[in-house]
This record gives structure tokens, sequence and C-alpha cells, in this order.
């Protein structure tokens, strides 16, 4: 006595997969997350001495201070944030080899031969009370310099941008301005 | 003129419904904190979302502020913490990954544009301490230069 299975109406399908994908239209939020990528310097260990290392020069440091009311001071000059990407990259390359800009020291690299590559390091330091805004917008201009002297030395080399070189060029280009921005260590640790 | 077949509609839907549906991606956490983040032009994209633990900072909304104050605070997934929340934050984060992925793993701190850097500050110091050194400050594309 094999009753008869009334088939499924499936005229209903689509109307019940378009409920879905609206329902996943909507809910769907398509960001993608962007930011500076930095990488913080490992702690140091606790028993370590302070004074082992070497002094840096003081032609070789870019000293960028940013005050409580997001002022910023520039190798001892009040400056705009404006102003710093210039300055930056003025320090990092040193064109003229002038006596107040970063020593100059020979490697051997990669697709170039011998190169002068600069010792010059950036310093930033903050105040409890400066605004993340400004902390971020400095941050930005010292990065954006050295992105943009990567990008010249890549366009005047190999012809092309720098996102577009193979790993080993970039690699390359990266040693000859290497990021080397120092946050100073706070003064102090406090709980929250 | 014969009428077009709608026969193949509910493929093509359900194609499209399975676009969005692998491409979602749920908010898993609920804001707490207000995030207006900062503005910027030099960025990089987060590749991999699942090896991305956030850190939100930021004034709490409304409703939150009777209880926790108008100073910003920190939220780690759903609720608010302390500084010296932060390493056991970062652990559990590492637990809950593969083990091979671990020394990709990024933090992103996403925090309002008019946070005091003190604070700010507390955190970079904690994931020192957690070795958790790869980090992205969150921000906005900015038009304009």
């Amino acid at each position: 006595m094999a009753r008869k299975i009334p088939e499924i109406p499936a005229a209903s399908l689509a109307d019940i997969a378009f409920m879905l994908l609206i329902f996943f239209l909507v809910t769907t939020t398509m960001d993608v997350d962007s930011g500076l990528e930095r990488r913080l310097p490992p702690m140091p260990p606790p028993d370590q001495e302070d004074d082992d290392t070497p002094p840096i020069k003081e032609r070789n440091v870019f000293v960028v201070l940013v005050n409580a009311n997001n002022q910023l001071l520039v190798e001892g000059e009040v400056s705009r944030v404006e102003d710093l990407r210039e300055k930056a990259k003025e320090f990092m390359a040193n064109p003229y080899n002038e006596e107040n800009l970063p020593e100059k020291e020979v490697k051997e690299i990669d697709f170039f031969g011998p190169v002068e590559v600069t010792k010059g390091v950036i310093s930033l330091r903050n105040d409890v009370g400066t605004q993340y805004g400004t902390y971020i917008a400095v941050q930005n201009e010292l990065v954006g310099a050295i992105n943009d002297l990567r990008e010249e030395l890549a366009k005047q080399k190999f012809g092309k941008s720098y996102e577009k070189l193979d790993r080993d060029q970039q690699g390359a280009v990266r040693d000859i301005y290497p990021s080397r921005i120092s946050e100073a260590e706070p003064k102090k640790v406090g709980g929250n | 003129m014969p009428p077009i077949s709608t026969a193949s509609l509910p493929d093509i839907v359900f194609m499209l419904l399975f676009f969005f549906m692998v491409s979602t991606t749920m908010r898993e956490v609920n804001l707490m904190v207000k995030v207006g983040l900062p503005a910027a032009t030099e960025l990089s994209k987060l590749e991999k979302k699942s090896l991305v633990s956030y850190i939100y900072v930021g004034t709490p909304h409304n409703q939150y502020q009777r209880v926790f104050g108008s100073e910003p605070r920190i939220q780690l997934n759903d609720q608010f913490a302390r500084v010296s929340d932060i390493q056991d934050y970062i652990t559990s984060e590492r637990e809950a990954r593969d083990e091979a992925e671990v020394p990709f793993m990024i933090t992103s701190l996403k925090v309002d544009e008019y946070t005091k850097m003190g604070i700010v500050t507390d955190i970079k110091q904690e994931l020192r301490k957690a070795s958790a050194l790869h980090i992205n400050y969150s921000s906005r594309k900015r038009e304009d230069l």
C-alpha cells in the first residue's frame, strides 16, 4: 500500500533564497581594516645594564618631541606636522653630505654595489598628555618620509614603483633606507 | 515571443547567497567604547583577519558612563579591561590559534583620536612585555595630500 508522496513545491525556493540573500547583504560589512604597521622593540631583559650601548652621535639623531599641547619640536625648532616629512627626508637622504646631517657608511648591497648608507636614526618622544591623533599624524609623516625615499630610489634604479619590485629588490632598497624610527622609553610606567 | 525561463533563477540567487555568506565577517564584539579613528596616508592592510587581535580604547558609550566613567577605557573582547589584563588577553589569543601561526599574529590598536598618549604608552609597554611586537595602529584613509 505505497502511498503517493506529494512532491515538495520548489516554487518558493527562490523567495527563501532571496530572503537569506538580503539578510546577508545587509549584515555584511566589507570594510578592510588598515592602519599604520609598526614593530615595537623587544623588552630589554630586566637585569641589563643601562649604559652598554655606545652613545649615538648628535648629528645622527633626528629628534622629534611632541608636547601635551600637540606642538612639535623638531631638531630644536618649533615645527608643523606638514613640514615634518620634508625635514625627515632631507635628514635621511643627506644629499649634499652636510656636516650637521647624519654620517654615511659604505655598504655592499645587491643590485647597487657599494652604496653610502645613512647612519641616521629618528627619535620620537611624546608627552603623556599628547593626543593620539597627533601622535599618529607624526608617525604617519615619518613613515611616509621613508616610504617616499624608497619609492624615489626604486623609480630611479629599477624604473618601477617600490610595490612592484620583487622581494630581493625590495630588500635591497630597504637596506639603503632602513626604517629606523625609535621611540623613547617611557620614563615612568604607571598603572591604570 | 517565448517567455524567459526563470528556472535557473534559484541557482543564481544561491550562488550570490553563498558568495555573501563566505565573505561576510560578523562583527564578533559589540563596541562599548567610542572609537573615532585617526586619519593617515601610509596605510597597510591587515591581510589575515584570523590572525588579528583587537584592542579598543576610547570613552565608554553613554549607557556605560554611569558605571565606568567618561575617561578613555580599554575594551578587550566584550568587556572593559585594565592595562594589567592585556598580557592575559594576548596569552589567551595565542592559545586560541595554531602554534605555527603565532609568530604572524598582529595586534590591532583601535584607539580614539582624542585619547591621551599615556594610556596608549601603557598598552604598548604591556604588549612589549607579552612580546606581541607586531602592531597596527588602525586608521582610516586620508583623502588629501
